[in-house]
Parts: C-alpha cells; structure tokens; sequence
C-alpha cells in the first residue's frame, strides 16, 4: 500500500472513522514509519481515539488528543500540538476529523498548510448500512457538507460497509454497487476496504486493497444471543 | 429477515418515534442524547414534520403539552439536569391526561454532574420528579433494538392510557451502534375524541386543563387517575429473566447494567454458583409478581445500579424484604465489570440463614476496587 505524508478520515459520524484512523496508523507503524495519530473530533465527546492509547503507544505510534478527551469536560478545544502533524515533515500524520460539517469545521485551520504541501490524502469512510447515508447521494450531500465546512477536497473514498458484529463478506460485497456509484458521483476512486480481521480475510482477492482491523473490546454481551459470552468486540 | 441498518441508539429512538407517527419534537440540546434532535432536525423536514429547537428546557415540554392537547403524537428527549427542568411541564401533562413521549438519556448527577452514563434518574422518573400525585410508565431498553422497539410501544402506551412514556436509557445505550430493524413492534393508533381539533360548530368544545377550582373535584380526578394507574400495573409489567428456573440468587438490573450483570450470572453459573437475572423492562410499572415469584426460590437478590442505589428499594418493597438484598453499584459514569459484578454474587451466595455480614453489603466500588 503506498502512503501520503498526511491522510485523514472524515465522513458521517458513525461511519468506522475512528477505528479506521487508529488500524491505519497502527499498519504504518507495523510498516517501520515514525507516525503520529490526532484526535480532532471536537463533537462527540465519546469514543475517541484515547481510547486505543495502550495499543497506540505499544506500537510506538504518538497519539495527540484534546486534553480532555474521556473525561467529563465536553469542551471542543483542540491541542496546539496538532500543528505539529502539518509542520512536522518528517512524520506520517494520521488525522481523524470529527463527524459531518460540524465535525469538520475544526479541519478548518489546518488546510492551508495541507493544501500547500500537497502530499495528502483525505479520505471519506462512507458505510451504506447507516441509515441517513443510504443511499450514494446522500452520501455524496454528506461529503459536499464536510468539503464546504473544512475547505479540504475529498480525494478518495473508504469502503466501510459493516454492521458491526453481524458483518459478513457480503455485508461488504452487497455494498461494492453503492460505492462504485458514489465513485462516480464524486469522481474519486474508492482506495480502501476497511473490515474487521475476519472479513478483511475473507475479502483478499474481492477487493484490492483491504485494511483488517482490530476493534476495541467491550464487556456487554450481545442482545441476541440467549447465552451470553465472552467479551466480543464490537464497533466503537 | 427485515433489513438490518447499524445504529446509535440515539438515532434508533428518533427512527422509530417518527415510523411510530410522531411528526412534532420539540427539544434542547445537551450531551448525549444531542443525536435525537440532530437525527429529528434533518429527517422532519423531509417528511412534513416539525422540529422545533426552543429557547429551553421548560419551553419544549410545553411545546409537548400544547401539541399532545391537539392529538399530535409528539416527544421531547433531554438528559438528566434537562429533565429536571421539564419535570414542571410533566406533572402538567399528567394533569391534564395528555399523552407524551419523553426521553431521558442519562448522565451522572446529582446537578451538573457529567456526560458520562449513569441511571441515578430512576427515583426521579418512577417515583415523580414534578409535583403532585402522578405516575409515568417508564421503559427501560438495554440494547439499541430495544431502543426502537420500545420507543414505538412507548407512543403506543401513552395514547392508549393517555399519559406520558418515558424511555429511561443512559449514556452508553444512547452513544453505541448495533445493528437493528424496525419491524418489530406494530403501530397501534388510538381515537382522541378529547383532543382539541376545532368542534368544527358540530360539537360541544373539549378542554384540556390541570386546574379543578373544586377540592371534591379534583379529589375524584385523582381518583380516577389512580383506577387507571391500578389498570397499567395490573396490564403492562414488563421484564425478561434468564437462568430463573433453578436460581438460588437473584441478580437484578435494568438498562446498560443489565448487559454486565448477564455475563456475570454465566461467570457465576461457570463457577457452579445458580445465579440468574430479572431485568425489569418497564420501571413503572414495576414487575413486581416477577420478584415476589423469585423471593419464594431464591436465598438472596444482588441489584446492580449505575447509582448509589435506587432500585434496590422498589425490590425490597416488592419482595416484602423476605430475602436479603446487596448492593453492587458504580457511579458518577463508572459501569461495573463483569468480575465486580460476580464478586457481589459470590458475596450472596455464601450468605448465611439470610443475612449478610456487613462486609458483604458494600460494593466493589465501596471497597475501592475499580
């Protein structure tokens, strides 16, 4: 897989952005590159990316986070550290951008430096299985909001289909139409399939390029299943 | 099988409340349930409704009054500190004999608190917050799925007694995707000859009012009331039980801590200890027979509540404090692990002739675990 200097996730919240942005920095660490990760989501206060921080600094990968990030502050500053990502060149920078337009408009002050340096790639992780993002064209309405509020054109797209414990391989191939017509649409070619590990083996030779995640862990058991088990992983 | 779509919690209870019927949300915003109205502010335009941000709190439930007085199937959704502020306007629905559909997802307390996940409402919800003598029915959902199933039973419920339904979630249900589908619960519609629709000059004006200027009158509404209070109780108990049958402890738990105290009751099994769950579903009213039945069986009953212990009471009362009851409990946006919550039962189960020591009564938390 080959990597730009700066990439960044953005899409409707609740799309895998986070998820995807940590397994993403993790490959590059995985990959021998110094990488940093921000957390620029100044919208929801839950689900973060702090919330890898073990695994992020396991595999050497710096992690920048609004200082108070998983605490009780629901306060949308962000870290003047963030700079670092855009003024660093040295580094591979992983930037997650908070969900919509609203989550975007903290992208705001940093792309002018990100235009000006030109080695990025700004990424939209679209999950046909959310239901205000259905259809293509909702998605694409999505994307318009997101580059009109973070002055930061799209250049490729993410194909995150997934119900989170419930998907299986076709979960992922049912959605290839969706994001070929999205392709189309935008006029952006579709650079990666993100699934969780299992799916993610299961793809190799459906789908070009495929990114296996691991997600975090939680100790709820499913509602579904009568017995209850193990702690599972579901989607953050 | 109906099409699954992965979901907020949030966004299933605004999804289902608008198959339900509702076209008219009136709210506020605050953490975290904010996804309802953002989900209500870009879907009801599309389809006719209204949404409606107000300048606050007190004048959304009002809002919710006004259109509840009229026939409409109407909500507001709001967090703990937000539903104090509404609690006003909710005696004045209960007064009225309107129905409504509330929402509170909530946060730690007590005052500002945090955003964290908390159930530390449920004496406000079951027990009153407004003034007066008035009850809710209040659900409590323990999975996204439930959190559209139970939202269209909510509407369903509080048109067919003409009062308010409260989803009772927190936090953590609010915040967390699953994935769901919509068609399991039926939309059940209600005629509202007392609505206030305009007589049209063909028939004597309604009117919607909590105010008796008569003490005897007033006395006999609450009455009234009360018979159709006794109806729900009797009717619409709700709550799930698992590893019952042979159960010699009793966990019980509502909502998100539910989810942790099952994985506890299989850890427990797993260790040869009979341990099974009652999950309330509907807090008010209370499954109260569920309990009593499980009082007969059972040596001891472990409540397990994101709050300083608040349940626990309406299962002492129900059970006729026949049995012990221990308290395993986390607050302040801290949820329990499954280990924490086994430890209680483990602590039940070598309860001897029915009592618990005085170590056994503290919790986890108490004991400065984590």
């Amino acid at each position: 897989m080959d990597h730009k200097r700066i990439t960044l996730f953005a899409g409707h919240y609740g799309s895998g952005k986070t998820n995807i942005a940590v397994n993403y920095a993790l490959l590059l660490a995985r990959e021998g590159k110094r990488t940093a990760i921000a957390d620029l989501d100044i919208v929801n206060p839950y689900f973060r990316t702090k919330d890898s921080a073990r695994e992020l600094e396991a595999a050497g990968v710096e992690l920048i986070s609004p200082q108070f990030a998983s605490s009780n502050v629901d306060l949308p500053a962000l870290p003047a550290e963030a700079y670092r990502l855009v003024q660093d060149k040295d580094l591979y920078a992983v930037m997650d951008i908070g969900g919509d337009d609203r989550g975007a408009y903290a992208l705001g002050r940093y792309t002018p430096y990100i235009l000006e340096e030109g080695d990025y790639r700004m990424a939209f992780v679209a999950n046909p299985c959310r239901p205000l993002t259905k259809t293509p064209e909702e998605a694409l309405e999505v994307m318009r909001e997101i580059e009109a509020a973070g002055g930061l054109p799209f250049t490729c797209i993410v194909n995150n289909a997934n119900l989170a414990h419930e998907t299986s391989l076709h979960t992922v191939l049912d959605a290839l139409p969706y994001m070929k017509r999205l392709s189309e649409l935008s006029g952006l070619p579709v650079w990666l399939t993100s699934a969780e590990e299992s799916v993610a083996e299961a793809l190799a030779g459906w789908v070009p390029e495929v990114l296996p995640m691991r997600l975090q862990e939680k100790y709820f058991d499913l509602p579904e299943q009568k017995d209850p088990p193990k702690p599972r992983p579901l989607f953050g | 099988m109906a099409e699954r779509v992965l979901m907020k919690g949030n966004e299933a209870i605004a999804e289902a409340a608008i198959r339900a019927g509702c076209r008219h949300y009136f709210g506020y915003p605050i953490t975290p349930q904010t996804e309802i109205a953002a989900y209500m502010a870009k879907r009801m335009p599309k389809i006719g409704g209204v949404f409606l941000q107000a300048e606050s709190e007190i004048a959304s439930i009002n809002m919710v009054y006004g259109a509840a007085a009229a026939g409409m199937r109407v909500m507001t959704s709001s967090s703990s500190p937000g539903i104090s502020l509404k609690s006003e306007g909710l005696s004045y629905i209960a007064g009225s004999d309107v129905p409504a559909f509330v929402v509170n997802v909530q946060r730690g307390g007590p005052g500002l608190g945090g955003i964290q996940p908390s159930q530390s409402d449920y004496f406000q919800a079951t027990k009153g917050g407004g003034h007066g003598d008035y009850r809710m029915i209040v659900l409590a959902p323990a999975s996204v799925q439930e959190m559209a199933s139970l939202t269209v039973k909510g509407f369903n419920l509080a048109d067919k007694y003409r009062m308010t339904a409260m989803i009772l979630a927190d936090g953590t249900i609010g915040q967390m995707m699953e994935p769901i589908s919509f068609e399991d619960v039926e939309v059940e519609t209600y005629d509202k000859p007392w609505a206030l629709t305009g007589t049209g000059m063909k028939r004597e004006h309604n009117i919607v009012n909590s105010l008796y200027l008569k003490p005897d009158e007033l006395e006999r509404t609450n009455f009234q009331r009360y018979e159709k209070y006794r109806t729900v109780e009797e009717s619409e108990a709700l709550w799930e039980e698992y590893l019952m049958e042979d159960a010699e402890i009793c966990v019980t738990a509502f909502g998100i801590a539910a989810r942790v105290a099952k994985n506890a009751v299989a850890a427990a099994r797993a260790e040869g200890i009979k341990a099974g769950l009652i999950r309330p579903i509907t807090l008010w009213p209370f499954p109260k027979a569920a309990l009593r039945r499980a009082a007969d069986q059972v040596k001891a009953f472990v409540s397990v509540e994101l709050n300083m212990g608040q349940m626990i009471e309406d299962i002492r009362l129900a059970t006729e404090c026949r049995r012990p009851v221990s308290l395993c409990n986390r607050t302040g946006g801290m949820i329990p692990s499954p280990d924490q919550v086994l430890s209680s039962i483990q602590a039940a189960a070598g309860c001897r002739d029915g009592r618990l020591s005085e170590g056994q009564m503290t919790s986890p938390a108490q004991k400065g675990g984590n």
